[in-house]
């Protein structure tokens, strides 16, 4: 009976799908939209990467919303694994000699790669949710290899990832005082293909780096201690 | 054009073995790797910063966290005797 | 010849649909039904990014002085490409987060065997 209805609702699915993908020609698109971002994008924003200029600057506001749905996430995780003790960790085998010192030798290069990735972001392919996702990455390698070397206590992800997002609000919240609206962009813009211009996209970058990474390594964090 | 042909073709046959293995950690692998095409289609597509997004979020926190889930429960599928 | 170099990506991304929607609504373990959410994710990602495609067009970045812009993709679909992959990976984390505390407290992770999910 379950298989039936499966296949029934799998049938209606692909077939309302293949039909509304016939009418939309592959490779040709037009839009008033994209010939408004790619001829004004870079007077008006003065970042040359027109894909952060339209994710911080003509769709800043979704960009606030994404970051809280995370932080929900990340919140709804560890309410959810939340053990009255600590259960007792089992034992492990110590980590041999050459997986320590690699380690411990990569973490700090791996860090400053994903640093170098948001700080560019308005420059060159990259920002800050790519660049977050590999401090992330970089934290996972010492959990899995050289975690008593490191020694970070908990609560500092939390810290950081809280100081961030109220950093990226008030950001904002200062354009408004500016005279205008929420997230203008009021510092100079500058010459275009500079490290210094574009205004207060690499600042929100920078903001949205520390709270993507601190926040998806304390979301691996508390599901390794916990459970 | 052949090398899309022959890359989407390898990422719906990863994509049906990840259904069908019985082991999940070769299920996650699979599904690891329809990913980590997914990376190469979209920089043929002409967008670099979709393809670092995805190579390093879809492939690699993704797996880790399945990876985490599967330590703390069980590794294998039960076997259906009968439905 | 001339349907499959249309419609290649289209094929692609409705594949991965179905083959997630089928993952999804037939199997038993709770893990692998949340692996057929994650290739569903995939599949949208590409279809959304290709209907932003222009042939022999080049990537929406500035790096040299005169680059024209009407030979650019759509950079619109790649910046909300962009939010739904990390929206992706949370409710993945939070899903798997779940199926722990559902594991803690019955035991076993077959749909049909726990109170309340089967069908």
């Amino acid at each position: 009976m379950r298989k039936v209805i499966s296949f029934i609702l799998l049938l209606i699915v692909a077939t309302g799908i293949a039909i509304s993908l016939k009418e939309i020609p592959f490779g040709e698109t037009e839009s008033k939209l994209r010939e408004y971002c790619l001829e004004h994008g870079i007077q008006e924003t003065g970042a040359t990467n027109i894909v952060t200029s339209v994710v911080v600057n003509y769709r800043g506001f979704d960009t606030l919303g994404e970051v809280t749905v995370l932080f929900l996430a990340a919140i709804g995780l560890s309410a959810v694994l939340y053990r009255d003790k600590e259960i007792e960790r089992k034992k492990g085998r110590k980590s041999s000699l050459i997986l320590f010192t690699g380690c411990r030798f990569l973490f700090p290069l791996i860090l400053l790669f994903g640093a170098y990735i948001f700080i560019h972001g308005h420059l060159t392919p990259g920002g800050g949710f790519q660049g977050g996702a590999i401090i992330a990455s970089g934290f996972l390698l010492t959990i899995l290899g050289c975690w008593r070397w490191v020694g970070i206590n908990r609560s500092r992800f939390k810290v950081t990832e809280s100081l961030s997002g109220i950093a990226f609000v008030v950001i904002g919240l200062i354009g408004l005082l500016y005279g205008g609206y929420f997230l203008l962009n009021y510092l100079p813009k500058g010459t275009p293909n500079e490290l210094f211009s574009a205004g207060i996209i690499p600042v929100i970058y920078i903001a949205i780096g520390f709270k993507v990474g601190s926040e998806i390594a304390g979301i691996i964090d508390d599901m390794v201690r916990s459970g | 054009m052949m090398l899309e042909i022959i890359l989407i073709f390898v990422m719906l046959v990863s994509a049906i073995a990840a259904g069908i293995f019985k082991d999940l950690l070769n299920s996650i692998i699979a599904a690891g790797f329809v990913s980590f095409i997914a990376a190469i289609l979209f920089y043929f597509l002409h967008a670099p910063d979709v393809a670092m997004a995805e190579a390093s979020i879809g492939a690699a926190l993704t797996v880790a966290i399945f990876i985490i889930a599967i330590r703390k429960t069980e590794r294998f599928e039960e076997d259906e005797k009968s439905d | 010849m001339e349907f499959i170099e249309n419609y290649l990506y289209y094929i692609a991304s409705f594949g991965l649909i179905l083959i997630g929607l089928y993952i999804m609504l037939i199997k038993k373990n709770l893990i692998k039904i949340i692996i057929g959410l994650s290739i569903i994710d995939t599949g949208v990602n590409i279809l959304l990014i290709t209907m932003g495609y222009l042939r022999n067009g080049t990537a929406p970045i500035f790096s040299k002085e005169n680059l024209l812009p009407s030979r650019m993709v759509d950079p619109i679909p790649q910046a909300l490409v962009l939010t739904a992959i990390v929206i992706g990976v949370a409710i993945l984390a939070l899903a798997l987060a779940l199926a722990i505390v559902l594991y803690r407290h019955y035991g076993t992770l077959n749909v049909s065997k726990i109170r309340g999910l089967k069908w």
